[in-house]
């Protein structure tokens, strides 16, 4: 009985995931500009998707729906980063800016 | 079933730099002060995800990892950098409410990612004993149009929504008074 390899361990998996989602949520609080946090929220959702396949892959009794729910996931990450760059041209065009310090008119 | 003596060798290998490509390519995502950079970062990530999604026994889901993040969602940011500001203007150092947002936010991802993996390291994980399928490419057309049929529209009107919505925000102002 041979040790078992390392990419059939769903343990490694999961820490690459925490990793990725540690490192969208650093992003996400770091970066200055609308651009770069769309960036790190893409990072987050590709952690969850990592998480997703494992679980699907390890233990789920039907290996189909993580991966359906997974394709689910990648339409709404599309989805979103077309309104959010939209919202960040127009918001450039207004602002002269992508900066999310200066977006503040409705600050009180 | 080993008909090439080094391939358990080369498929660790292959593992290896998939896993260290996501990592870094997050890292870069997330730490490099150009915003193209950090698309770059995040196109070397999601090649890294494809490879870790082969790994995982899902090559279709791969291959959409390619033609989505790396095709579509990457060379979209791209164009909106280029429509907006490339750069992003150094931040003004030494300020102590920046030291102290900039230690906020590496010690809550740090206290999160730690605690992620605990509890991925418990050694709790059972797998199933029978399987419904195989997961194969099939199985899931199958699962889309049968099970998963309703959202499988909802998706594709939210998709359509999508893009009119992003066409009429992105449109206003562009016309010339």
């Amino acid at each position: 009985m041979t040790a078992p390899n390392l990419y059939e361990q769903p343990q490694i998996y999961l820490i690459l995931a925490a990793l990725l989602f540690a490192a969208g949520l650093y992003g996400l609080l770091w970066r200055r500009t609308l651009i770069g946090m769309l960036i790190a929220g893409e990072l987050i959702f590709s952690a969850a998707m990592l998480n997703f396949m494992t679980f699907n892959r390890f233990l789920a009794p039907d290996p189909a729906v993580g991966q359906v729910f997974v394709l689910f996931i990648m339409g709404l990450a599309a989805a979103e980063v077309a309104v959010a760059l939209s919202i960040i041209i127009a918001v450039y065009r207004n602002y002269q800016s992508i900066k999310s310090k200066e977006v503040s008119r409705l600050n009180g | 079933m080993n008909a090439f003596p080094a391939s358990h060798v080369i498929v660790s290998g292959l593992f290896a730099v998939f896993a260290v490509l996501t990592v870094a390519g997050a890292l870069l995502a997330a730490l490099s002060v150009r915003i193209i950079r950090s698309v770059c970062g995040l196109a070397l990530c999601s090649v890294g995800l494809a490879g870790l999604y082969y790994f995982l026994h899902s090559p279709f889901l791969a291959l959409m990892e390619i033609l989505v993040y790396v095709g579509a969602v990457c060379v979209t940011i791209v164009f909106a950098i280029m429509l907006a500001e490339p750069e992003e203007s150094p931040r003004d150092e030494g300020r102590p409410t920046t030291l102290w947002w900039g230690g906020g936010a590496l010690l809550v991802s740090a206290a999160l990612c730690g605690s992620l993996s605990w509890l991925g390291l418990q050694p709790s994980w059972s797998a199933p004993v029978t399987r419904a399928t195989d997961g194969s490419v099939r199985a899931i057309g199958v699962a889309l149009l049968s099970t998963y049929s309703l959202a499988f529209e909802l998706i594709s009107l939210l998709l359509l929504v999508a893009i009119l919505g992003a066409l009429v925000i992105a449109r206003s102002g562009r016309t010339r008074t």
